[in-house]
């Protein structure tokens, strides 16, 4: 059986859902290697979640270069010919340092692997699906969140392991970790609320953010809307924001510009309410309403919290 | 200080974008070309070191005849001159064969800094500065959303999923930065008449002592592309004072998702 090495991302002390995920595809695969660097007792959590085993690597305050050599090290451990890593910034960053170090092909952004190392990618904002397969030995691919099912109940084997890079780093002075407000991860959200400029001032985030909650769901922006300042960038949705896939999104006072849609349109339910009956928002929406958001969402939180 | 800005011309973010039908790749006929986007952003901040400090800039691009244009907007932005990277060799290039061109192009330049932008709207997969700084052996200071340099030191906040990150290294160093770190410019008609004076070079593969780049040694290949149908649209209805919740309710439900 191959040998897959996956890197774990980990956020408040646990493996991130989308890593989790990983671990989950790499095991329909072959033997999960995971990498964890500096935590020990998300090494531990994830040997619960499928890795047959985990390496725990010190912290680092190596910027990024850090984490490739743990990776290095996790690779040739195994004799590795399969790297999964979790697509995010962090992520690609790794695997393109990898696929130059170690002369191996990469695929960013893919939501399916399969054994015979070909992956999918949904390419202009998932109007085109992709395959594609890596011609070198080892292949480095980026997996986007929602490829696997988290496994659960397994136990791996935790060994302690150690990897310093000599190549030329910044070096890490000070961190702060993103607040997460006890809401999900927008990129692995099963819903995401998300506002744009019609909800005309920046409370109106609070409004889509009681909505959310109702869900467990995590909340979203247009680029109009994090312009404005409403709301931080990071939660902008879209060509030069997050892409997203959630089961429902739901789409507030936003026009869906192309550049919005490239973000979000292959939602499985698309849910849009706008003022404008021609918004072109509406197109692509499974369900939409022409009203005011300042009406519809409070009504609609009020319902779903009356439901339940 | 001397730096390199990379820019990349990509199709128009407005258009629909499609791969040829035979090759796969991406169909840069169909669709009007821009300079990227998110470049500007780097533009924009090598601008204020080359006005606050005296530095100077180079644009370098790799790309079709075409990307003249994209060329021409940075250095009408205020970019002092530009190297524009063409062969017919480099049609297809995928991320690792661009930075080895790149790192080509900036390893005869003498440069103390290259500043790129996150990612090209096209391709989308924000690793090339990752895989420059690999190549160059120079530290890699990417996401950042702050920027300052005091002597040879760089330090920057990097903004990820996973929060804010400062570091700091010495020069030379690759550094990318996000949009909304600043406002990049317009350029004015004095930028634009300017331009025309600015020089920019031009060079190949051989110039450069870089060969088998392209699709043909890609290290990874597209095998197959499906373009899914169109979404359609589904119900639409007219709210009156929420009148419009109890349906959406039972849609939700429909959908099991709630
Ligand atoms: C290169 C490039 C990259 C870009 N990247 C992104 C990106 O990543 N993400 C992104 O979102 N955009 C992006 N954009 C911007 C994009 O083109 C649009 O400008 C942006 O998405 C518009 O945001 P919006 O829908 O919130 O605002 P608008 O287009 O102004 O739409 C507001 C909508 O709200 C409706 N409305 C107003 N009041 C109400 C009310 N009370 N109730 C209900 N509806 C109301 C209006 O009818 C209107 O349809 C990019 C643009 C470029 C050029
Ligand atoms: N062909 C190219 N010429 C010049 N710069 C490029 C090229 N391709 C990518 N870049 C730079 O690298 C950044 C990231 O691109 P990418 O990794 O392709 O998403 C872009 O914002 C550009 O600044």
């Amino acid at each position: 059986m191959s040998n897959i090495v996956v890197f774990i991302d980990h956020r408040d002390n646990a493996p991130t859902q989308h890593s989790l995920e990983v671990v989950a595809l790499g095991a329909s695969l072959g033997e999960v290697h995971a990498v964890v660097v500096g935590n020990s007792d998300v090494a531990n959590a994830v040997a619960t979640h499928g890795a047959a085993h985990v390496y725990v690597y010190e912290p680092t305050s190596q910027a990024v270069t850090g984490e490739v050599a743990a990776m290095q090290d996790a690779i040739a451990t195994a004799a590795s010919q399969m790297v999964l890593v979790p697509s995010t910034i962090t992520g690609k960053e790794i695997a393109g340092r990898l696929a130059i170090r170690l002369n191996a092909g990469v695929i960013t952004d893919a939501s399916s692997v399969d054994a015979s190392r070909q992956a999918t990618q949904h390419v202009f904002g998932g109007s085109t699906i992709v395959t594609s397969k890596v011609n070198t030995e080892l292949a480095l691919i980026t997996v986007r969140p929602g490829s696997a099912e988290v496994m659960n109940g397994t136990s791996g084997a935790v060994q302690n392991r150690t990897a310093t890079d000599s190549a030329k780093s910044a070096k890490i002075s000070a961190t702060k970790p993103a607040v997460s407000a006890g809401r999900p991860d927008l990129t692995s959200a099963r819903v995401v609320v998300s506002g744009g400029r019609g909800l005309g001032v920046a409370e109106g985030f609070a409004m889509l953010e009681e909505l959310a909650d109702v869900f467990g769901g995590a909340v979203g922006a247009s680029r109009a809307a994090t312009d404005a300042g409403w709301i931080d960038h990071s939660f902008q949705v879209g060509q030069t924001g997050k892409t997203v896939a959630p089961q429902l999104y739901l789409a507030c006072g936003i026009s869906g510009a192309i550049q919005h849609r490239a973000g979000m349109q292959t939602s499985k339910t698309i849910v849009a309410i706008n003022q404008d009956a021609d918004a072109p928002i509406f197109d692509i929406a499974d369900f939409a309403i022409v009203g005011d958001v300042n009406v519809v969402v409070p009504a609609l939180t009020q319902a779903l919290k009356a439901r339940s | 200080m001397k730096i390199a800005v990379l820019i990349k011309q990509v199709p128009d973010s407005w258009a629909e974008k499609s791969l040829t039908k035979d090759t796969f790749l991406l169909d840069r006929d169909s669709s009007d070309k821009v300079l990227n986007d998110l470049d500007e952003y780097a533009i924009e901040q090598a601008l204020a070191w080359q006005e606050n400090d005296g530095a100077e800039l180079v644009a370098i691009c790799m790309g079709p005849e075409s990307a003249t244009d994209a060329i021409r907007r940075a250095l009408s932005m205020g970019v002092d001159s530009g190297i524009h990277i063409k062969d017919d060799a480099l049609q297809g290039s995928d991320a690792i064969a661009t930075s080895r061109v790149l790192a080509a192009a900036i390893k005869r330049g003498g440069y103390d800094m290259v500043i790129s932008g996150v990612e090209s709207t096209d391709a989308r997969m924000g690793v090339v500065p990752a895989m420059l700084s690999e190549i160059l052996d120079w530290p890699q200071l990417t996401f950042a959303n702050r920027v300052s340099v005091s002597g040879s030191t760089i330090e920057i906040d990097r903004v990820t999923e996973s929060g804010i990150t400062t570091m700091n290294a010495e020069l030379p160093a690759v550094v990318s930065v996000v949009e909304k770190i600043n406002e990049p410019r317009y350029p004015n008609f004095k930028g634009i008449m300017a331009a025309k004076k600015k020089t920019v070079e031009e060079l190949s593969c051989a110039d450069l002592g870089v060969d088998s780049v392209g699709v043909t040694n890609a290290w990874s290949a597209v095998a197959a592309a499906t373009t899914l149908p169109p979404r359609a649209a589904g119900t639409k209805i007219v709210d009156e004072s929420g009148s419009s919740v109890s349906a959406l309710v039972d849609f939700l439900a429909e959908r099991k998702v709630i």
